[in-house]
């Protein structure tokens, strides 16, 4: 009886924990393969001495300067999307949405093409991102609200909305623009890591942090959201409060996710989606682990994205990688469906 | 006699600007069964709704053990009131087992990340009253929709209320589940004292399991008290607008429809 007790206790994590393990080791090997890979390539022991200031110059400006910063905005940035791809897909009850939904990227990309055409203010263009992010995010909640409750249709809605609205704005920004400006807009746009520093680390990771460890502590109330909005209600959740939060969070995390990097496709949909068919739909698992396999999916795929002689922007990476295999994850899962 | 459970005073709520329940009051003492009878459209999810804390009331007050409902800390709320809804959102990838746990969380402190030995022991106590522990590995979205209802049911009961309100609880489940869960309600309101409060559509049924009915019309609350008392061909040709024939039979008075009035 004592066995069977600890079983129903332990048992619904065991798959997790391993998962976990996975992923850390994943992502641990990710980092390595990073520091190591390049358009100059370091052996293990090169990276080590240079990680501890010894050993060539130059191998030592390669790991501080160039790829250590870039593996962090790289690891920030996967996991700030996947977290808030997986918050967004619990709220909105939809494994369809992702950290754009809610206009996040049409509110930034206006800005940052605001920033880049009119050539307004470039130097604080990732702070503009930013704000333009927070402030879409918050419209869409403004528009969304009614008679003391926020309706999941009513925000779904409300984002496409300015999403397609803010998106023809940036169309005939972009079409009135000359070209040398048309192009790094267009760099902006599709998402790249390519240069990124110590500067952009230092700013974005305490928000990143924290909002990766406010969205841990969201995973309860959108275990229950899950149930739908009466059974939740009666489990004690306070719906707009809970909403309102979970917006905060995952608005939070991708405004810096693209700050960071611009706008990087695919990761928050597909990631939060992978893990969900390892561990199932337990947020208490699911949120933290699609912050560490955002992370890890982002990381690799700037690594392939900088092996070739010409470098790729990241999130053209993301997305030639992504839609396969999010083709792929729900053709497992009708299988799986199917066999059930 | 002691003070009320549960009571609303004169209350009116609806959904936006509308009003659906106009100016109603009632009370419920502990342990006791009150069924709200009326036709479509009459206000009786909303009622339920109003009580159970999913609508603020627009004017007027719900109390549990004197304190507004809509005023305290919603986990406190959440160990004593419970819901079971019409209709059920049923969320991919979870095992029975692990729903009805989630009835635990109102009582768990918010960095509580196991099952402690007391919330195993009510949700085997759940799963176990409600017959849903045979197949409590299975996932939800396999489930009939039978099954399902007592899944959602045995989650309520998780939660440990002390009122439990139910949304039609007998509309996906054939006549001998219907039985079977009235039935096991009536034993939990009198092992347990739970106070039970339902929306159902079945009138012969209400009137068999309920201490008391309320009858509903256009949100006004027409008629309160108990099945012998409220049960008349004059009051179910008012709310029903039916003319029907009650019978004594050895399960209580039970009503026979005849014809629709006019």
């Amino acid at each position: 009886m004592k066995v069977l007790r600890l079983q129903q206790r332990y048992l619904p994590f065991d798959r997790p924990v391993r998962v976990s393990v996975l992923l850390i080791a994943l992502l641990v090997a990710g980092m390595l393969l990073s520091l190591c890979r390049g358009s100059v390539h370091l052996t293990l022991d090169e990276v080590w001495q240079a990680l501890w200031h010894q050993g060539s110059v130059q191998h030592q400006t390669i790991v501080w300067e160039l790829r250590l910063p870039r593996i962090l905005a790289a690891v920030l940035v996967g996991a700030a999307l996947g977290m808030s791809g997986g918050l967004l897909q619990g709220m909105l009850r939809n494994s369809l949405a992702d950290p754009f939904i809610l206009g996040i990227s049409a509110g930034a990309g206006l800005v940052a093409i605001l920033c880049i055409t009119l050539a307004i203010l470039p130097l604080y263009l990732p702070l503009g991102a930013w704000l333009g992010a927070m402030l879409t995010a918050a419209l869409v909640y403004t528009l969304s609200y009614r008679s003391g409750n926020i309706s999941v249709e009513r925000l779904i809605l409300a984002g496409i909305a300015i999403s397609s609205l803010f998106g023809s704005i940036q169309t005939l920004l972009l079409l009135w623009s000359d070209e040398s400006r048309l192009q790094s807009a267009l760099n902006w746009l599709v998402g790249s890591l390519n240069g990124r520093g110590w500067s952009v680390v230092q700013v974005a990771a305490p928000y990143v942090l924290l909002g990766i460890l406010a969205g841990c502590a969201l995973a309860r109330p959108l275990n229950l959201l899950g149930l739908g909005d009466e059974v939740a209600t009666s489990l004690g959740v306070s719906l707009l409060r809970t909403r309102l939060l979970i917006g905060l969070v995952a608005s939070l995390l991708a405004g810096c996710a693209v700050s960071i990097a611009g706008l990087v496709g695919f990761i928050g949909l597909i990631v939060p989606h992978g893990v969900r068919l390892l561990v199932g739909n337990d947020y208490r698992w699911l949120l933290p682990l699609s912050a560490i396999g955002g992370a890890t999916v982002l990381l690799l795929a700037d690594l392939l994205a900088r092996l070739g002689a010409i470098e790729f922007p990241v999130g053209a990476v993301t997305s030639l990688m992504g839609s396969p295999v999010f083709i792929w994850l729900l053709y497992q899962r009708q299988s799986a469906n199917d066999r059930r | 006699m002691n003070l009320p459970l549960l009571t609303a005073e004169n209350l009116t709520g609806g959904y936006q600007a509308r009003s659906v329940i106009h100016h109603l009051n009632l009370d419920l003492q502990q342990g006791e069964w009150l069924s709200l009878l009326g036709g479509n459209g009459s206000g009786k999810s909303t009622l339920l709704k109003l009580l159970s804390r999913l609508l603020a009331p627009q004017k007027g007050v719900v109390l549990l053990d004197g304190k507004a409902i809509h005023h305290q800390p919603p986990h406190l709320v959440a160990q004593q009131l419970a819901l079971l809804p019409q209709q059920q959102t049923v969320p991919s990838g979870l095992t029975v087992r692990q729903l009805v746990s989630l009835g635990r969380t109102p009582h768990q402190p918010w960095w509580q990340w196991q099952l402690t030995s007391t919330d195993l022991e009510q949700v085997d106590r759940s799963m176990s009253l409600t017959q849903v522990d045979n197949f409590a590995d299975r996932p939800v979205e396999s489930l009939s929709g039978g099954e399902r209802q007592r899944v959602f049911l045995a989650l309520a009961l998780a939660q440990n209320p002390q009122i439990l309100l139910l949304d039609e609880p007998t509309t996906y489940l054939d006549l001998r589940y219907q039985l079977d869960l009235l039935t096991l309600l009536a034993n939990l309101q009198r092992q347990q004292e739970l106070t039970i409060i339902t929306v159902l559509h079945e009138l012969n049924l209400a009137i068999r399991y309920s201490d008391r009915l309320a009858m509903l019309k256009n949100g006004h609350l027409v008629a309160l008290g108990s099945p012998q008392a409220v049960v008349t061909p004059a009051v179910i040709a008012d709310v029903f607008e039916v003319n029907v024939a009650i019978i004594d039979t050895p399960v209580g008075l039970q009503i026979c429809p005849l014809t629709t009035v006019n």
